[in-house]
């Protein structure tokens, strides 16, 4: 899909360009493009890998355990029956908690793993309501601590670029319940018709 | 203040649970090294054609086309090619929010709404199509409205937390 989107890109640049008649800018924005682009990673790199450094010393000294069995009651009331299963649960709340910490390189895999457990319990055949849920907790996730966003703040001369952080909490659970509401609504619309 | 305390919080709770403190943080810095590092080629690709796009008017054209819906959620309307692209693709979502911040300036009202909105939202159709093509499910059901409203709230919290806030 990305390969459409960028291809789409640069037609629309052409296009657009032709119609405004900024043809000859848009050819030097490309330069532009990419070298801003190696001074944007140049300026967040360091903020990055600090903030790296600091969430494995979270999951190390077992803070991520601890959220993850917070988190778990909270989480069995989303899954249905196949919150029954203790390792499917253990599964998602460890892919949720790395969400919380901006661990989106751990969170990946153990989310797949955890999807593929849920889609085992409803039996493999249709489109079960169990792994939409984790599905859509994972295209809506919070995230305590945003590094990278807070490292582009800073790059660019942020006085207090995690100042943010309280806006972020706030919208990032608004979406989550939005999510979760909207999916629950639509249950209905949408039966799994593969069952 | 609440940066400081996590930070040292974090240090001193793993040096009491016997963490072997500076060693692991160096290997957790190691891995956003190489997290930076890979993401460069798509920043690189992305950010050319974002910077293409601005200077062909094309962003310029769609923020006005788009504006009176964008203003009904409270969205300024230097975000809006921002609500377009995030959902799509995190890189590029990243490359076009940084633009903007860049442009609006970092402390500005829509530099701030674009950070939260990049901070508050996921990349969600790459997120579905992931998940559902590793199970390789056949239809994916509400995920993808359901997604979509959910970015929707994202972005239009985002602004509106910004200017409680701010």
């Amino acid at each position: 899909m990305l390969s459409r989107v960028w291809v789409g890109f640069l037609a629309l640049s052409l296009i657009c360009g032709l119609l405004t008649g900024r043809v000859d800018a848009v050819s030097a924005a490309a330069a532009e493009g990419a070298a801003a682009a190696v001074k944007l990673l140049i300026d967040i790199i360091g903020l990055m890998c600090f903030w790296s450094g600091i969430m494995e010393l979270v999951s190390a000294s077992g803070i991520a355990g601890r959220i993850e069995g917070l988190l778990r009651p909270a989480l069995r009331a989303l899954f249905g029956k196949a919150a029954a299963d203790k390792e499917t649960m253990e599964l998602v709340s460890a892919n949720v908690t790395a969400n919380l910490l901006g661990l989106s390189n751990a969170a990946t895999p153990i989310g797949l793993r955890a999807a593929s457990r849920l889609y085992d319990t409803a039996g493999r055949r249709g489109t079960p309501d169990a792994v939409l849920a984790l599905v859509v907790l994972n295209t809506a996730s919070i995230q305590l601590i945003p590094s990278t966003v807070a490292a582009i703040r800073a790059g660019f001369g942020a006085a207090q670029p995690f100042d943010i952080m309280p806006a972020v909490w706030c919208a990032s659970a608004s979406s989550v319940a939005a999510v979760l509401v909207m999916a629950h609504l639509l249950r209905p619309v949408f039966p799994d018709i593969g069952k | 203040m609440l940066i400081s305390a996590i930070l040292a919080g974090v240090g001193l709770y793993a040096l009491y649970n016997g963490v072997d403190v500076f060693p692991t943080f160096l290997a957790g810095a190691k891995k956003g090294l190489a997290t930076a590092a890979s993401i460069l080629p798509t920043l690189v690709g992305l950010l050319a054609a974002v910077y293409m796009l601005r200077a062909s008017g094309c962003i310029d054209i769609a923020g006005k086309l788009l504006s009176p819906y964008m203003a009904l959620l409270g969205i300024p309307e230097e975000c809006t090619a921002l609500v377009l692209l995030k959902p799509v693709s995190g890189g590029g979502g990243l490359a076009l929010g940084s633009e903007i911040i860049r442009l609006s300036g970092v402390d500005s009202y829509p530099g701030r709404v674009a950070a939260v909105m990049l901070g508050a939202s996921e990349t969600s159709l790459y997120t579905i199509s992931l998940y559902c093509g590793h199970l390789g499910m056949k239809g994916t059901r509400y995920a993808v409205p359901a997604a979509l409203a959910g970015d929707l709230v994202a972005f239009a919290a985002a602004a509106f937390f910004v200017r409680l806030f701010f």
